[in-house]
């Protein structure tokens, strides 16, 4: 089977192919342009005859419920990364995959970590065919470098979702592991010794997989309150000594930059907000974990203090900062995806006002709306930038697969995206002629935040007029992009092989662009 | 002589850098060996920079080995030198392009609130340092530079005066302590340099000996432009010379006291409350007001403390300073907060201002305000406070419309 055929010029003018792993995708038609006909996909239905009337469906390891569970050559298994890069499980599943002689499986993680390093031999000996998701660090490299069997396919979080539940991927095994759970399958994220907060992008998972188990370290008698997962959707309940590494669960960037640079460039998206009345009595954003990202989120605390404003509702990634703004009475709502401390997870288990989401209710496209739309003001990161406010968030200057999407792409339908980025990182332009992944179309993507001046897309007439006055350096994008090759000269294209690695999706499921090989 | 040698910086955390080793060759032509996380993107105009310059100085057969960590070239061009210069004796420089806004030239008077302290051998705090907004930038030759490191924070520095844009800050140089600090001046001089520090200054000579070099490299290159000088005050030798220093030639602009420096000579510490250094900051302040020049405080060391740094201000502002050093970006803005002028302050200058428009106006020769009589440096002061108070925004650009 060819990894991919039938290449097209999709509407934003990339060559992506149609074919991939032997399956047809439809090329990208142009935001808001591409709507799916059809009935969800289902899964078999299920019956009680097949399960205890006791409830319990406790199994003695992973092992033995991946067996009963079916697992076999080709199979997909889907886990989810709420234990970020403490995650246990998932090299486990791939180690029994292996020791059974299973080949071909396709990984479909809601994003993978550095932990993960683990399955390359398995990537490499056939036991995975490919990774559907969020790949980032030494994934990433094997995946640009071309070495992995199959083609993969990196969504965001709510285009997983979407795939799952329009039956683009079925998944065969759902492995949720979980910090506390019941013999009945009930599970959260809220309690047990490796807490995580929540569970959302395991939702989807757990509805629509044909199988699924729930792997915890933590067994609590029936019921398991709050149970985010619900137990009528698993099959078996597996409990290990230890389920995850807390101290790593609680990773990423928690802490406010400490970089005047960022800080700068957090400071003036502030102001640039404020100046353009886009913060106001009543309104929302969504704050990120980034360190640039949590000290904006700071900013617009201190503006929500200083006028007695009260936020509708925080779109978080949470940790401690959010929730001191719920706790102070700041913020109505925190509408949270994944907890980043422990403050977090605390909160979202004793305040009914940290509510936990997936990205059903936040970010699916083929919905009857998401929330993520309503949001007045999103922050996000981009490894580049285009003149024309495409936006690049997988790959590096370089060709790299370096990060994942996560839901960068669902949240630029907020009223007003917003880019916080320096204007080069260690010699490299961010902003640039053309972005080497197109992860995001320039039309919703309003505002560009760097430590030497702003641009606003011309699209955003009413902010241009907003901050005319503003005394805030706005500058064209061609001005920020010249001015960055004035300090460190016009950078070469990297050399890309023709050969296609991996597709991007777009949050309708077609294929906005692919990312080619890099020359070794 | 050696053959070899080094320059640079290289190992995890440093960025914006570069490390390269020359070795001078007998024969086999130009050998560049290049690795870096930017060589996609840069590697062919690295290693065209690189023999560009071995070129320019005539090396015809060398291996040249450059670990490089995301060096814009005016470091490239700097560590290359330097390595050349440590085992070819030459006085032939390659020299980058001066950018416009680094051809720009300071006034005696203008205002020095403050001034942004980066060590002269470290390119990455150099890059960014103009869009902090600063006054004026401060490239250290002296104590932030290892002595090791001395001979080639030189090149460093030269080349950021030439190519590394600051944004309007006045460029400035703290030499090293004289004599050795003559020597630093030719790196300097003929490259557009606002104000040279002058630190540990004891007596007056100090002052003539740094101007006589001066002189005599503006005459060589042809330079009409002023350079100003601010010693900086640091024993008790220096507090009690503190007026012949500042008096010493007409381009000193201003007197700096340091403290560290200062506390150790008389045999105590710093503290926050800085009692200790009373008198010798009244001193600095009391010689530099007498020879009509901006006397400036000491830096105010720690970085995480903003309140504490907005009392320090205040306090120094109190005893009559005009400005003080900072160490760390964020402080710049609450330097800037608490020395701009206050309400009343605003208030005095808009009278004297608008006073002064009217005795213009009506042509007369001399300003006054009800009673008393405006002397032209009082005009001019107030003609800085709205200047100023409107750069910060305190005050509205047309309020004299109104």
């Amino acid at each position: 089977m060819k990894k991919y055929d039938k290449l097209v010029k999709n509407a934003a003018g990339r060559i992506v192919p149609t074919i991939i792993n032997g399956e047809e995708h439809i090329a990208f038609k142009g935001v808001k342009k591409h709507k799916p006909d059809g009935r969800k996909y289902a899964p078999q239905i299920a019956s009680c005859i097949d399960y205890p009337d006791d409830g319990n469906k406790q199994l003695a390891s992973l092992k033995e419920a991946l067996i009963k569970a079916g697992l076999k050559d080709g199979m997909t298994i889907s886990t989810h990364h709420h234990f970020r890069n403490g995650d246990l499980i998932t090299n486990q599943i791939f180690d029994i995959a292996k020791e059974l002689g299973v080949k071909d499986l396709r990984w479909y993680p809601s994003a993978s970590f550095p932990c993960q390093e683990h399955l390359i031999p398995y990537l490499e000996d056939g036991t995975i065919n490919r990774i559907e998701g969020s790949m980032n660090g030494p994934l990433g490299k094997f995946a640009s470098e071309g070495k992995m069997k199959g083609l993969a396919v990196l969504r965001s979080h709510g285009g997983r979702y979407q795939a799952i539940q329009d039956g683009e991927v079925q998944i065969d095994i759902a492995v949720i592991a979980a910090p506390t759970a019941d013999m009945f399958g009930n599970a959260n994220g809220v309690d047990g010794p490796a807490a995580c907060g929540l569970l959302g992008f395991a939702l989807g998972d757990s509805q629509y997989a044909d199988k699924v188990i729930v792997v915890t370290d933590n067994i609590v008698p029936f019921p398991c309150i709050p149970w985010q997962i619900h137990g009528n959707y698993v099959d078996y309940v597996v409990k290990v000594d230890k389920v995850g590494l807390p101290e790593k669960i609680i990773s990423g960037t928690t802490q406010i930059t400490k970089s005047p640079d960022r800080l700068l460039i957090a400071e003036m998206t502030a102001k640039f907000c404020e100046a353009t009345g886009l913060i106001y009595d009543g309104f929302s954003y969504q704050a990120g974990a980034g360190g640039t990202a949590l000290s904006i989120g700071n900013y617009f605390g201190d503006i929500l203090r200083k006028n007695n404003w009260k936020a509708s509702f925080i779109r978080a990634g949470s940790n401690e900062y959010p929730v001191k703004l719920l706790e102070e009475g700041y913020v109505k709502y925190i509408l949270d995806g994944q907890t980043f401390d422990l403050e977090g997870v605390r909160s979202m288990r004793e305040n009914p006002n940290h509510v936990n989401t997936s990205p059903f209710t936040s970010y699916n496209y083929h919905g009857k709306g998401n929330f993520a739309s309503m949001v007045d003001v999103v922050v996000l990161g981009a490894t580049e930038v285009d003149v024309n406010f495409n936006a690049n968030v997988v790959t590096h200057s370089d060709g790299y697969l370096l990060h994942g999407i996560g839901g960068w792409q669902n949240c630029l339908f907020s009223k007003c995206t917003i880019l916080p980025i320096p204007l080069f990182r260690d010699r490299i332009p961010v902003v640039v002629d053309e972005v080497t992944t197109l992860c995001g179309p320039g039309e919703l993507i309003d505002v560009i935040v760097t430590e030497r001046g702003i641009a606003i897309n011309p699209r955003r007439t009413d902010l241009i007029e907003k901050a005319r006055h503003s005394g805030l350096p706005i500058k064209t994008i061609e001005e920020l992009k010249e001015e960055a090759e004035a300090i460190c000269g016009v950078p070469k294209k990297p050399e890309l092989e023709d050969e296609i690695v991996a597709v991007i999706k777009w949050v309708d499921g077609t294929i906005i662009d692919s990312v080619r090989k890099v020359k070794s | 002589m050696n053959k070899q040698s080094s320059a640079g910086n290289r190992g995890p955390g440093v960025k914006s850098d570069c490390y390269v080793e020359l070795e001078l060759l007998p024969y086999g032509g130009i050998e560049t060996e290049l690795t870096s996380k930017v060589k996609a993107l840069y590697g062919e105009s690295i290693k065209r920079l690189a023999n560009e310059i071995l070129e320019d100085f005539g090396i015809k057969n060398a291996k040249l080995n450059i670990e490089d960590s995301g060096a814009l070239d005016f470091v490239l061009a700097a560590r290359i030198e330097a390595a050349i210069k440590k085992i070819v004796d030459t006085n032939h420089e390659y020299l980058l392009p001066v950018i416009e806004e680094n051809k720009s030239v300071s006034a005696k008077d203008q205002f020095r609130f403050s001034r942004l302290y980066l060590p002269g051998n470290s390119p990455k705090l150099m890059i960014n340092a103009g869009i902090h907004y600063p006054n004026g930038i401060i490239l250290d030759l002296e104590d932030s530079v290892a002595p090791d490191k001395k001979f080639e924070a030189r090149f460093i520095v030269r080349n950021a005066l030439r190519a590394v844009n600051f944004y309007g800050a006045e460029r400035m140089v703290r030499i090293n302590q004289i004599p050795e600090g003559l020597d630093d001046l030719r790196y300097l001089i003929p490259h557009h340099v606002n104000l040279i520090l002058v630190p540990k200054a004891e007596e007056a000579e100090d002052i003539l000996q740094v101007n006589e070099v001066i002189d005599i490299l503006k005459k060589e290159h042809g330079i009409n432009h002023p350079i100003w000088l601010m010693p900086i005050i640091e024993s008790a030798k220096g507090v009690m010379h503190a007026y012949e220093i500042a008096s010493a030639a007409g381009n000193v602009a201003s007197l700096a006291i340091g403290l560290e420096d200062y506390t150790a000579d008389i045999g105590t510490r710093r503290t926050n409350k800085g009692d200790e250094s009373f008198f010798a900051r009244s001193m600095v302040v009391n010689a530099a007001r007498a020879a009509g020049i901006q006397p400036i405080d000491s830096v105010f060391s720690d970085v995480s403390d903003m309140e504490a740094l907005a009392k320090n201000v205040q306090t120094s502002k109190g005893l009559g300073f005009d400005g003080m050093g900072c160490i760390h970006p964020r402080q710049i803005a609450v330097i800037h907060e608490n020395f701009a002028p206050g309400e009343a302050e605003i208030e005095k200058a808009k009278k004297i201002v608008l006073a002064f428009k009217e005795a213009e106006a009506k042509g007369l020769g001399v300003v006054s305000l009800g009673s008393k009589m405006i002397d032209p440096p009082v005009v001019k002061r107030a003609q800085n406070t709205i200047e100023l108070a409107i750069n910060m925004g305190k005050l509205d650009k047309n309020w004299g419309n109104g």
